[in-house]
């Protein structure tokens, strides 16, 4: 080991236990390492002061036997969180000066639970990406680029480029389609989006409210575990939280996966998938076989419509949750003569080109005459598509498919940029995720022939982010993959 | 019934009329958030970021809102739906904050029910409920500060209200004003709405269309907004009903349209056509799940119900021996039957009522005082008519009485002990007053044998003059025809 | 349904966007591919398929009616582009 940078959050709580080493040490470490690292413009907000301050406040409670469960672990987080005091942004131009004066709740727990935060970390703008070129502050670059600068993937990019790039212990992020995994395996990392109610969205700055779920973004699979035990729980602010008993992620790290049932979906194996990740998935399914895990087939008959039920349900929520961004009670203004100019004055001025796109989808969607021939017939596809979640879950206890279509690809990719359903489609393994609200994992399995990360993704029953943890940890142990 | 035909030259038109009337609930906070509902506060200090439409803000909603909503549903005999889902309305005002309304849309929380009103001919009518449903109250924006601005305060953003939708039924002025009367006092038996037109707390909205009288057509209809009292509702109606048939007569059409209704004019001015600014693209609102009540919570809340005015009225007709108009009147707010019930307990309730709105009424009126600041309390009104019954003292000096306890407060009985009022209904007593007075107008007592047989009434009067008024009239009388022969 | 620039304009009012007429025929370009792209979900047989609302069986929890918030004027007006006297301020607006 080189550096504290490298440590896991379970290494590093470990170390400031023993006190090998402070927390202000290894916040300094991770604030050199944001210095170092400025190039990849994962950061939109560095917090120095802040982390430096909550780094003494940890030592004093080590020195005392007072530390809490994350006490003086440097955090990086989401741009979509609103943090008190600290400016938030959703990296969007409508927005760029808001300073919250409340603090979300997923944050206000890992805070609670002594976690520090160097910074707000970029995004794509609203969530709305799968690149994080649509940030307001620029695009991200994936640190496994070489001789190009690769996407870090999005929206999560900021959170998957910094935790990759030992820019923070860990990070948090949202997943509405993918937002979390896809980033995830992008970067070589591990990303964990919970049972949709697991965590509190408020807070949290809306994009589709009925998707969106935030998770942690970690070194590995431990690391996501300590993460999520903090950030889950109900919260009576958030009227879609669910009030269940979190368990202790960690206690089925290590547990055997004797006779457990891996589903393999067919639908995920569509002609001219990639023969790299396509082996990739086999060697990921022959791990677990290997550790006594049965190997099961299912389908989802319904994968193919969960892209188009998305991109109706998605904007049409987000076009709900943009309208108050009008320059009237925060954000950015653009004045008018009259309240409609300074409307549209405001917002033409303040939403970039893929926000508004969603924005007008959306509202279109919603609009008389075409409401039950676009919404409603999604809702009821959304339907469609839990219930084959349902009954596949019959037959497995986790499914396994690969997180993308693809490996990170190139800052302005041209046929992307052309046509937006090209960005769409590498959504394709992660969305029917969030339409059916279960809780769902990326974690890196090897590196393609271009040597950039592959991820899997392990998909679980509501609720039983366990055994996604459970059957993650052994994949983790025996993929070799060695983190950047 | 007496129908309302809208009659001109050219032919015979009805009017179609339904209402929607916005009632804020009564409740101690918001209906999505712990922020306070008081009103008259400083500007915008009753605000949560929720009410504010702050980035990540998540309503939660208000239980007592819902139990208020559902016991208003009850009192108009309507079904509660145990599913309910709140929806959102999507348009850009500056009143809404987050540019959305919270509302419901298909599935209200209640459904079908029946108002049934009074009409001046006798008649009685039923009105059809549509459904209830909750729903946030906008803020509001000052006009007047500024030439150039408008100011907005959001104290009022988030305050709960049921909007209770009636079914197209109104067929005259008259039923609208009758419909809003019975609706308020209502809700004002429930104490789910104060009810207060003039203060915004119930507010109107008509939708109003005309139709050859007799047909079953619907055709186009105006909304008229702002109608903020009993009178201006029944104003608005009737000059937009008018005002459609002209239209038509001169061979006009008519598109759907909103309109406004000007105080100063009493007539209603156009605002703008249903258009495509007010697709509301209602959806579910994914930041809420649906609402299900179970049995426990609506037996609760029916336990907690209150007799209603139809039920008291009946009740006092039935049993207090009122007539139908007296029980109508003191029936009309919860607090004036109530006094009333508390006065005539073990009285002949029809003179307690007569008292009530003869008298009493008329003092209220006098100091402009609200019931419960009334001097005179139902315990004090009911002995003073127990003063009365037991000819203790007669009529006219209860009503000298009850002006002493009205400006005093004091009890009836210390009032005529102290006064010296106390009615003379010894005979003998009597006979002597009598006797004096016979005494002293021979003339007249001559000129009444004679025939003059109206003197009588001289007689009684300076008897009773005599008396200081306490003599009982009804023994003068009797004894100096006695005497007189 | 194929969309045209009327149809682009109106949803941009509804939305409260801006599309400059240069802009109008790559907008609707776009939005067309999109639309037709979501289309293929005419093919799915949804008949008595209920709409999924919200994805757990979970109902609403609700609060009690009690005053927990308000009073932070400060804090609600701290982010506003314009306030004047305690108050948003914005253009007239007339109804």
């Amino acid at each position: 080991m080189n550096e504290l940078t490298d440590l896991t959050i379970a290494e590093a709580l470990a170390g400031l236990k023993n006190k090998k080493f402070s927390a202000t040490e290894l916040t300094k470490a991770y604030l050199n390492k944001m210095e170092e690292g400025r190039r990849f413009n994962a950061y939109v907000l560095e917090t120095p002061e802040i982390a430096l301050k909550a780094a003494e406040k940890a030592d004093k409670n080590y020195a005392s036997g007072t530390a809490r469960l994350l006490e003086g672990i440097p955090l990086g987080i989401k741009d979509l969180f609103c943090t008190k005091g600290i400016r938030t942004t959703a990296c969007s131009h409508i927005i760029d000066n808001f300073i919250p004066p409340y603090e979300s709740t997923v944050t206000q727990r890992l805070f609670d639970a002594g976690a520090s935060c160097l910074g707000k970390l970029s995004m794509d703008e609203f969530a709305m990406g799968g690149s994080n070129e649509n940030s307001c502050f620029g695009p991200v670059i994936n640190p496994w680029s070489k001789d190009k600068n690769l996407v870090p993937g999005g929206s999560s990019g900021g959170s998957a480029a910094a935790v990759c790039a030992g820019m923070c212990a860990g990070a948090t992020g949202t997943d509405t389609g993918g937002s979390i995994r896809q980033p995830a395996a992008f970067c070589g990392i591990t990303g964990m989006k919970p049972t949709y109610g697991r965590c509190s969205r408020y807070g949290i700055m809306a994009f589709a409210s009925s998707l969106d779920q935030a998770g942690p973004m970690g070194k590995d699979v431990r690391d996501c575990a300590l993460l999520l035990n903090v950030m889950a729980g109900y919260d009576e602010k958030d009227s879609t939280s669910v009030r269940k008993e979190v368990p202790d992620f960690t206690k089925v790290l290590g547990q055997n996966v004797q006779g457990l049932k891996i589903g393999i979906p067919a639908e995920y194996r569509p002609d001219g998938l990639s023969k790299e990740i396509s082996e990739a998935w086999d060697k990921a399914a022959a791990i677990l076989k290997a550790h006594g895990a049965e190997i099961v087939n299912i389908s989802l008959p319904h994968t193919k419509y969960a892209l188009p039920v998305y991109y109706i349900i998605a904007p049409a929520e987000a076009s709900s949750n943009l309208a108050r961004y009008d320059g009237v009670r925060y954000g950015n203004r653009v004045e008018g003569a009259s309240i409609s100019d300074l409307y549209v004055n405001t917002r033409s001025a303040g939403f970039g080109k893929e926000v508004k796109r969603r924005i007008m989808v959306g509202t279109y969607v919603l609009s008389a005459g075409y409401y039950d021939a676009y919404y409603v017939k999604a809702q009821k596809v959304r339907r469609l598509i839990q219930n084959d979640f349902k009954e596949a879950f019959k037959l497995c206890d986790v499914i396994l498919t690969p997180t993308s279509p693809v490996t990170a690809f190139q800052i302005g990719d041209k046929s992307m940029a052309e046509n937006p359903i090209n960005m769409y489609l590498n959504d394709i393994f992660t969305v029917s995720v969030n339409l059916a609200g279960l809780p769902a994992m990326s974690l890196p399995i090897g590196l393609s022939s271009d040597g950039l990360p592959l991820g899997m993704q392990l998909i679980g029953r509501a609720f039983d982010e366990e055994t996604v943890f459970k059957a993650g940890y052994v994949l983790e142990q025996d993929a070799g993959f060695k983190r950047k | 019934m007496a129908e309302y035909v809208i009659e001109t030259p050219k032919g015979k038109w009805e009017m179609v009329c339904g209402l929607e009337i916005h009632c804020q609930i009564i409740s101690k906070s918001k209906i999505f958030s712990g922020a306070s509902t008081e009103f008259g506060d400083d500007a915008n200090v009753n605000v949560s970021f929720v009410d504010a439409g702050m980035p990540g803000m998540l309503p939660v909603l208000n239980k007592e809102c819902v139990r208020q909503a559902v016991k208003t549903g009850m009192g108009l005999n309507a079904k509660i739906n145990k599913y309910s889902v709140f929806s959102r309305k999507n348009y850009f005002y500056p009143d809404t904050p987050q540019n959305y309304q919270i509302t419901q849309f298909e599935y209200p929380l209640v459904g079908e029910g029946e108002v049934f009103i009074d009409l001046k001919d006798g008649s009685t009518r039923r009105i059809g409920i549509e459904r209830i449903h909750i729903e946030q109250d906008a803020a509001k924006s000052i006009h007047d500060l500024n030439p150039k601005k408008s100011y907005i305060d959001l104290n009022r953003a988030g305050v709960g209200l049921m909007e209770i939708v009636t079914k197209p039924d109104f067929r005259s002025p008259e039923e609208v004003g009758e419909f809003l009367k019975k609706l308020r006092s209502i809700v004002r038996y429930l104490g789910t709405c104060d009810g207060n037109m003039d203060e915004g707390s119930m507010r109107c909205d008509a939708s109003v269309s005309v139709r050859p009288a007799g047909s079953s057509e619907l055709r186009a209809r105006a909304e008229v907004k702002n109608v903020n009292s009993v009178k201006f509702a029944m104003q608005a109606v009737e000059f937009e009903a008018k005002r459609q048939v002209e239209l038509y007569e001169a061979g006009e059409t008519m598109q759907q349209q909103t309109r406004h209704f000007d105080q100063t004019t009493g007539g209603t001015k156009f605002l703008r056509l249903k258009e495509f600014s007010d697709d509301y693209r209602y959806f579910p609102e994914p930041d809420l799940p649906p609402l299900v009540l179970d049995d426990e919570f609506i037996e609760q809340v029916r336990s907690e119900m209150v007799e209603l005015p139809d039920a008291k009225k009946a009740r006092f007709v039935k049993d207090m021996g009122l007539t139908a108009y007296d029980a109508a009147v003191l029936c009309e707010n919860k607090e004036t039957a109530d006094f009333f019930e508390k006065a005539a307990k073990g009285r002949d309730a029809k003179k307690v009522a007569n008292w009530i709105m003869g008298d009493f009424f008329a003092m209220l009126n006098a100091k402009r005082l609200p019931l419960e600041k009334s001097p005179v309390t139902p315990e004090m009104l009911g002995q003073l008519v127990d003063l009365i019954t037991s000819n203790v003292i007669n009529g006219k000096t209860a009503k000298d009485v009850f002006a002493i306890m009205a400006e005093t407060g004091e009890n009836p009985e210390k009032i005529v002990e102290e006064k010296g009022w106390k009615q003379v209904t010894d005979t003998g007593a009597i006979e002597s007053l009598i006797d004096k007075i016979l005494a002293a107008n021979p003339d007249n007592v001559a000129a009444y044998k004679a025939g003059k047989v109206n003197l009588m009434g001289w007689f009684v009067g300076q008897v009773m003059k005599e008396s200081k008024g306490t003599a009982n009239p009804a023994m003068v009388n009797q004894i100096l025809k006695q005497k007189l022969g | 349904m194929a969309i045209d620039n009327d149809t682009v304009k109106k949803v941009a009012l509804l939305a409260q966007l801006k599309v400059d007429d240069d802009k109008l025929d790559e907008t609707r370009d776009a939005f067309n591919k999109i639309l037709n792209w979501v289309a293929q979900l005419d093919e799915v047989d949804t008949q008595g398929v209920e709409p999924l609302v919200s994805v757990h069986e979970q109902t609403l929890i609700c609060r009690e009616d009690v005053v927990t918030d308000g009073n932070k004027k400060d804090e609600i007006l701290a982010n506003a582009p314009l306030k004047e006297f305690g108050y948003f301020a914005v253009p007239k607006v007339v109804e």
